[in-house]
């Protein structure tokens, strides 16, 4: 069955980071979670959420007790082509996810196999994995030293071989269709929040990858700057871009996601087509989750 | 109601123009100039000073090529020791903490004493052990300890000092860099080693760039203690002149002069850098 699967992920677990491990043995339930995922996750809502036994775990993934998995029996394929949309509370190990399938960070159990490579096989050519997977940061991550022209023909002058002309010709080819064709010679503190992340996406495309992934890439921007990124994000989509998005943008999800995957305490709960999740929930703890980020 | 509460809006009068230029002027500063100024004048005024100022100049080739010579030999050394102190494998980073930590430890004039009268014979009778077949063969002579001059093992002494400290900012600077830009680079593909050199070590030279400055004002001022090995610097011939002639007074007052035209000139050029980064980042 994973003949058509670019991704694919089997029995993934993982406990959460050491220094998470720390604070939450250490019983300071409040930094465990921050801790654990580096403030990457943002939702609102879940933690105050009232209700049964189901909604109390939901609250309780934002705060691992210790010996919790961020990551506990993660089954998940993505087919070429598709984009699939992943939502769930902070702390649910979606970010956790993402940074496993481009070896980020390493599983302790479980398997990730792209492309037909095993990327956790023991003398996997990490290069390779990452030179098919791209990634884009909830932060940006833009080289603070180098101009954004830099930022994108960095990679394929050092990873690809390119030489400079070529890597610049196809940054600037790259920066037009984000609709940055003026910014090349800024400096990525002189861009905008949406400006940067567009870069950002930019300077993975940089690397022709068979797949990106997007770990909550509008979570740190203004709401005027979000629409931005969407629809270049759209147009990836439309072009037949692989992508796994870890986001709460569920109009983007509605318009662009094959699939929503929504995740909580480590786990697939439930995971179908967009509005089968959003509209008709079968899962008690995703409507939960939904009724508080959906207004 | 704003032109009521602000009569002097249009114009600020002379008087509080120059009130508030005297409220800006930085007035160590302005000490310390007409300090130079005294120092200038007494020398062109007075004949003793010009011979003094002579004598002791003499010196100054010797404590700036010191001071250049350990600077730049340390920031290599400890840049080396910077990475292995913020290297994963545990063995170099122990090895690394355990030499800077030895050598933070001791006083600088110790660690120029015992490289000049213990390591130096070590090193050359190392040097013969190895060369050994060479010396039998007479292609050489074997190395006596003297073959280095002190002024040699001054400047190592120095390097092997200063190295330390450099290596704790080089530490720094590496500990400051946002891990999320390493992660961007790996995800990207870049090897560890292009991930150091191209995107770590850019940012964290840029980082600590004021604190290495002000380690070669601190290696200018430390160059003095190499007079306790008889090195001709500055401090040196001062002591040798001021012994001759007991004209202490003058004589210290040269070769202060001398060093404060060096480390203040270079503080206002780290100051100066300061607000350059400081303005370009963000």
């Amino acid at each position: 069955m994973s003949d058509t699967a670019f991704i694919s992920v089997r029995g993934a677990r993982k406990r959460f980071r050491a220094e998470a491990g720390v604070s939450g043995a250490a019983g300071a339930a409040g930094a465990g979670g921050a801790g654990g995922k580096g403030g990457a996750d943002s939702t609102p809502g879940p933690a105050t959420a009232s209700g049964g036994a189901a909604t109390a775990a939901a609250a309780g993934g934002a705060v691992p007790a210790p010996g919790v998995l961020a990551l506990d029996g993660i089954d998940l394929d993505v087919s070429r082509g598709e984009v699939v949309v992943i939502i769930g509370p902070s702390g649910s190990g979606k970010s956790t996810l993402l940074r496993s399938i481009n070896l980020l960070e390493r599983l302790d159990s479980g398997s990730v196999t792209i492309d037909g490579i095993v990327a956790t096989a023991p003398h996997a050519d990490v290069r390779k994995i990452r030179e098919e997977v791209g990634m884009v940061f909830q932060s940006f991550n833009l080289f603070r030293h180098l101009s954004i022209l830099e930022n994108v023909s960095l990679a394929p002058r050092l990873v690809l071989g390119l030489g400079r002309e070529e890597a610049e010709a196809r940054a600037r080819a790259l920066l037009a269709r984000v609709g940055l064709a003026d910014k090349a010679g800024a400096w990525p503190r002189q861009l905008s929040g949406g400006q940067a992340q567009r870069a950002a996406i930019a300077r993975a495309l940089a690397m022709e990858p068979k797949a990106l992934l997007f770990d909550e890439p509008t979570s740190a921007l203004d709401p005027e700057m979000i629409k931005e990124v969407l629809d270049v994000m759209g147009d990836l989509a439309q072009a037949g871009m692989t992508m796994l998005v870890v986001s709460h943008e569920m109009g983007f999800a509605r318009a662009v996601a094959d699939r929503v995957v929504f995740m909580d305490s480590g786990r697939i709960v439930e995971e179908g087509r967009p509005e089968e999740v959003f509209d008709a929930a079968r899962e008690e703890r995703t409507r939960a989750f939904l009724s508080h980020v959906l207004r | 109601m704003s032109d009521n509460s602000c009569p002097e809006g249009g114009r600020p009068s002379p008087l509080k123009r120059v009130a508030a230029f005297l409220s800006r002027l930085p007035w160590w500063l302005v000490a310390l100039v007409l300090l130079g100024a005294w120092g200038m004048a007494s020398v062109l005024s007075s004949p003793d000073y010009r011979v003094i100022f002579g004598a002791v100049s003499r010196g100054l080739g010797v404590t700036i090529s010191v001071s250049l010579i350990a600077y730049a030999a340390s920031m290599v050394l400890g840049l080396g020791l910077g990475l292995l102190r913020s290297s994963r494998f545990r063995p170099a980073r122990e090895a690394a903490t355990f030499y800077v930590e030895l050598v933070r430890g001791l006083p600088m004039l110790v660690i120029l004493y015992y490289i000049a009268f213990v390591g130096a014979p070590a090193l050359a009778q190392g040097i013969n052990v190895l060369l050994a077949p060479l010396i039998r063969a007479g292609l050489m002579q074997p190395l006596l300890a003297r073959s280095f001059d002190f002024a040699t093992r001054a400047v190592i002494a120095l390097t092997l000092g200063y190295a330390a400290f450099i290596s704790e900012i080089f530490r720094a600077g590496i500990e400051s860099v946002d891990k999320g830009q390493i992660e961007a680079a790996e995800a990207l593909g870049l090897t560890r080693g292009q991930v150091l050199r191209r995107i770590v070590l850019p940012q964290a030279l840029r980082n600590v760039l004021p604190a290495l400055a002000n380690e070669f004002v601190a290696i200018v001022k430390d160059s003095a203690l190499v007079s306790a090995l008889g090195v001709q610097d500055i401090t040196q011939l001062g002591k040798v002149y001021a012994a001759s002639t007991f004209r202490f007074f003058e004589t210290y007052n040269a070769v202060a002069f001398f060093y404060l035209c060096l480390t203040v000139s270079l503080s206002l050029l780290v100051r100066a850098l300061e607000r350059r980064l400081k303005r370009s980042s963000r």
